[in-house]
């Protein structure tokens, strides 16, 4: 079994005391209608990413709240060494800057109203440039493995992932989990016929009636809402395709990613930011997207993407390991997994074993190496909503 | 060779984990939790990752995988035959 005590990565080192395993300078549209300018700055400035999105305007209360959350998380994740933003006008766009800009990290804020995309995309261009200069001279440095956030989500899920590869990220929580690493888990439906089981591993009567009221809002959501299986949406149509019947089956492949001996230490909204090191539930959406950009925008550095038929999932600065244990889709979708567990349903693997694959490719995702969806340039950015617009 | 794998000994469903499973076919299978083996006949064709019973099943019985209540069938399900969603729904919505 790989031996956890003392061990390091080589991470960035930001000056808010976080470490980051990637180095990015984000072009982060504030709105929809920012999104040209912002991938314009991204084409001409080479090493920028541009994160284009769909929303942005006309949101009002929790819903906004929620958006800007989200992108003063995705700009604050220790992946991410400077960040432009650009909005359409002025005031929304301070407030991402500013958000930002208490991390110590460069960020700078530029909009469109009363200068044009042209004027725009030319200053904010020279800002990008000097940021890729600063963000290039910075090194790596050895950071102890208790700065590794790792958040996880699984992801067209079958029968497998239950037998397979949750197991592994179970088993490699479980191994994380005493170095005081900082890890998460969510989608609240999705733990539907199991949630007792969750509720039973909560660290405190507390953090019990937190989790509980979660699961129970979103339950009220869904029978506010819902057709017959949710309209082949919960479990999915993959899911079926799969041999998944039912979502309680589905939620109980899905605990096992929390593995067997991990307390869920708090509970964490949408985006929000955990306080200390433990495992955390997150209450959030089960579309894998939304998920891993709310993991991204909470402070996650890797996350573990377990999936059964092949999700091809990834997100613009939160590398996503992806690890199967169905044989058919390592076969047919092989340029898509960094870990084959197949071997554990041919009892050729112990759950170490393949728990111990996953931790080495952990180590090195995050001293630097990509994984399939960085390479594959899988950039999914899925803003989660919580209601319609004004 | 293991063709199908069961999380509990208490389980009603094990996973088909090899493709091409058929109808007639002797199926080897393992318990996971308990490392056991059973054999079962498949009375079904079976695609990877899908269920066969493990025991025999009335209408309206509850199906137990992970040893947890995943359902209810509305159908029997015979030993061997293929247990998924044209003979098993969920209790919750």
């Amino acid at each position: 079994m790989m031996k956890l005590d003392n061990a390091t990565f080589q991470g960035y080192a930001r000056d808010n005391g976080r470490a980051g395993v990637r180095n990015h300078v984000i072009i982060l549209p504030v709105d929809d209608i920012s999104n040209a300018a912002a991938e314009a700055v991204g084409n001409n400035i080479k090493g920028t990413l541009a994160i284009p999105h769909p929303y942005g305007r006309l949101q009002f209360g929790a819903d906004l709240e929620l958006h800007f959350r989200t992108l003063i998380g995705t700009g604050c994740n220790p992946n991410v060494a400077a960040v432009v933003v650009i909005g359409i006008e002025p005031a929304w766009t301070r407030r991402v800057v500013d958000g930002i800009a208490a991390t110590g990290k460069p960020v700078q804020g530029f909009w469109i109203e009363q200068n044009g995309d042209h004027a725009t995309i030319a200053a904010a261009s020279r800002k990008a440039k000097e940021f890729v200069h600063y963000a290039t001279s910075l090194r790596r440095v050895e950071r102890p493995l208790s700065d590794l956030w790792v958040s996880t989500k699984c992801g067209e899920s079958d029968t497998t992932s239950g037998c397979g590869s949750n197991p592994t990220v179970g088993n490699a929580f479980d191994k994380l989990y005493p170095h005081a690493t900082t890890l998460c888990f969510g989608e609240t439906t999705e733990l539907t016929g199991g949630e007792h089981l969750v509720a039973a591993r909560c660290a405190t009567p507390e953090v019990r009636d937190q989790f509980m009221a979660m699961f129970n809002r979103y339950q009220d959501v869904i029978n506010r809402f819902k057709t017959s299986d949710l309209s082949d949406s919960q479990p999915t149509k993959g899911n079926i395709e799969g041999g998944l019947t039912t979502i309680e089956e589905k939620a109980l492949g899905n605990i096992q990613k929390i593995g067997r001996m991990c307390k869920v230490d708090g509970v964490l909204d949408k985006a929000e930011v955990p306080t200390k090191p433990g495992l955390w539930f997150m209450d959030s959406s089960s579309a894998a997207a939304e998920m891993v950009t709310l993991c991204a925008a909470s402070g996650y550095v890797v996350h573990f993407f377990p999936t059964g038929q092949g999700n091809v999932i990834g997100n613009p600065i939160l590398p996503v390991i992806k690890l199967c244990a169905n044989p058919r889709t390592v076969r047919t979708m092989a340029e898509h997994v960094d870990v084959d567990v197949s071997a554990l349903l041919r009892r050729e693997m112990s759950p170490d074993d393949a728990g111990d694959k996953l931790l080495e490719c952990m180590f090195a995702t995050a001293n630097g190496r990509w994984t399939a969806a960085e390479v594959l340039g899988h950039r999914e950015f899925v803003l989660t909503r919580l209601y319609e617009s004004a | 060779m293991i063709h199908f794998v069961v999380h509990d000994e208490g389980d009603s469903a094990g996973v088909v984990v090899v493709e091409g499973v058929k109808a007639g076919q002797m199926l080897s299978g393992w318990i996971m939790d308990q490392d056991k083996d059973l054999n079962v006949k498949a009375l079904s064709d079976i695609p990877i990752g899908h269920k066969l019973a493990i025991k025999d099943l009335q209408s309206n019985d509850t199906v137990i995988k992970y040893g947890v209540d995943i359902g209810r069938t509305i159908a029997p399900i015979r030993l061997g035959e293929h247990l998924h969603v044209h003979n098993v729904k969920t209790k919750r919505w």
